[in-house]
């Protein structure tokens, strides 16, 4: 068995821990109109500035931003991949080269991480989760695109 | 946790105005939760976009994602058409440097003796992992509470930088994996790195020392599962 198969087996069944509302889907712009952002769970910091084990905040980094380490705490899964190229997490390259071939319409000026091994889920969905919708509505986003690790 | 973790922030920001697509690792954890729209790729954890420097790959997948978004009606998980999987039980063979100061723990020594591959790995990316709590100039200085808590000290006595073991720990890997990077002439397969550092280098050894003292120890080392990979050891982490 593969590593990545005994950890999908051994956390598969995690439960919710929480009652999900039925959810209606937002109707996204045509793409070639559309701001995207990236938002991710793989605790990207800038250097010195670790997360905390258990954190629910976001961090925001510019479009720019270059160097960012992938700090999130949990050693299950590969690294290599991201140190050596940082889009196979945070497709940053891939989305200015989408915007720069009109696929999509302009990639948004921040970007979001969360840590994303914290287990409980509710102050994700009922605190910083829309507070980070807020601040990308004010960004003029309409399409977040989400990653894990 | 993370598919579990972005399922349910992808309901957050769509009920927050925000059109959503979630990449998924872990199938059954994004079931649990349903986020508005995911794409299940059978990727290697920790390359959700498959495979580092394959821009069309990486392309292709941000084309069914997106994709996802001309759908409407109840949401949905879709599966990508290629599978990738990790190669752990094949370490990377990288040579690793001799022994140069017999004064110094076998760790450290190895640990200076691969900053010219770490440096080269540097100068070639720009940028570098290692720097959670340590650079890589003080990671050898910092890697004595390591040594002091495998030759027998409590970790709870032992000052160590940053304050946490853990994170000074993913430092120490990373400075690994970037060397690894710059011993072999391409990225490897995921988790090759993971293997070759934890069953063949010097430090590796070490952290598996570190490991076995702390495992069992009162009060209770936190965040044990946050030293080394369920993947290298034979206890059940979790």
């Amino acid at each position: 068995m593969s590593a990545d198969a005994m950890i999908r087996e051994r956390v598969g069944g995690t439960p919710a821990g929480f009652d999900f509302e039925p959810i209606e889907l937002v109707e996204a712009p045509k793409l070639s109109k559309a701001t995207v952002a990236i938002v991710t769970t793989a605790g990207l910091a800038r250097p010195g500035e670790p997360w905390a084990d258990g954190s629910h905040a976001f961090r925001l980094f510019e479009r720019d931003t270059e160097g960012l380490i992938l700090a999130h705490n949990s050693t299950n899964f590969d690294r290599t991949g991201y140190a050596a190229d940082r889009n196979v997490v945070y497709p940053i390259d891939r989305l200015v080269e989408m915007e720069a071939e009109g696929v999509i319409g302009r990639v948004a000026p921040r970007h979001a991480s969360f840590l994303g091994s914290t287990f409980e889920l509710s102050t994700f969905v009922l605190d910083t989760g829309p507070r980070l919708a807020k601040i990308l509505r004010e960004d003029g986003v309409d399409i977040a695109i989400l990653t894990p690790v | 946790m993370c598919s579990r973790t972005v399922s349910a922030l992808a309901r957050a920001l769509e009920a927050g105005g925000i059109a959503t697509v979630a990449l998924i690792s872990i199938r059954q954890q994004a079931e649990t939760i349903g986020p508005p729209r995911g794409l299940h790729c059978a990727f290697p954890l920790g390359r959700p976009l498959g495979r580092p420097d394959d821009h069309a790959l990486q392309r292709r997948v941000l084309d069914a994602a997106f994709g996802l978004l001309e759908r409407s009606g109840d949401p949905v998980i879709v599966d990508f058409d290629e599978e990738i999987r990790d190669e752990v039980e094949t370490p990377l063979a990288c040579p690793l440097p001799p022994r140069s100061d017999a004064n110094e723990h076998p760790a450290i020594d190895e640990v200076r003796g691969l900053r010219p591959a770490y440096d080269r790995t540097y100068e070639r990316l720009g940028s570098t992992q290692v720097g959670r709590v340590v650079d890589a100039d003080g990671l050898p200085e910092a890697m004595g509470a390591l040594v002091r808590v495998a030759d027998g000290a409590g970790w709870g006595d032992v000052e160590v930088v940053g304050g946490d073991f853990p994170t000074l720990l993913q430092d120490l890997r990373a400075y690994y994996e970037e060397a690894a990077l710059g011993l072999s002439d391409h990225v490897p397969a995921a988790r090759k790195a993971e293997s070759w550092f934890f069953q063949k280098t010097r430090a590796g050894a070490l952290v598996h020392a570190f490991f076995d003292r702390v495992k069992d120890s009162e009060p209770a080392f936190p965040g044990l599962y946050y030293v080394i990979p369920a993947s290298q050891v034979s206890d059940r982490l979790f």
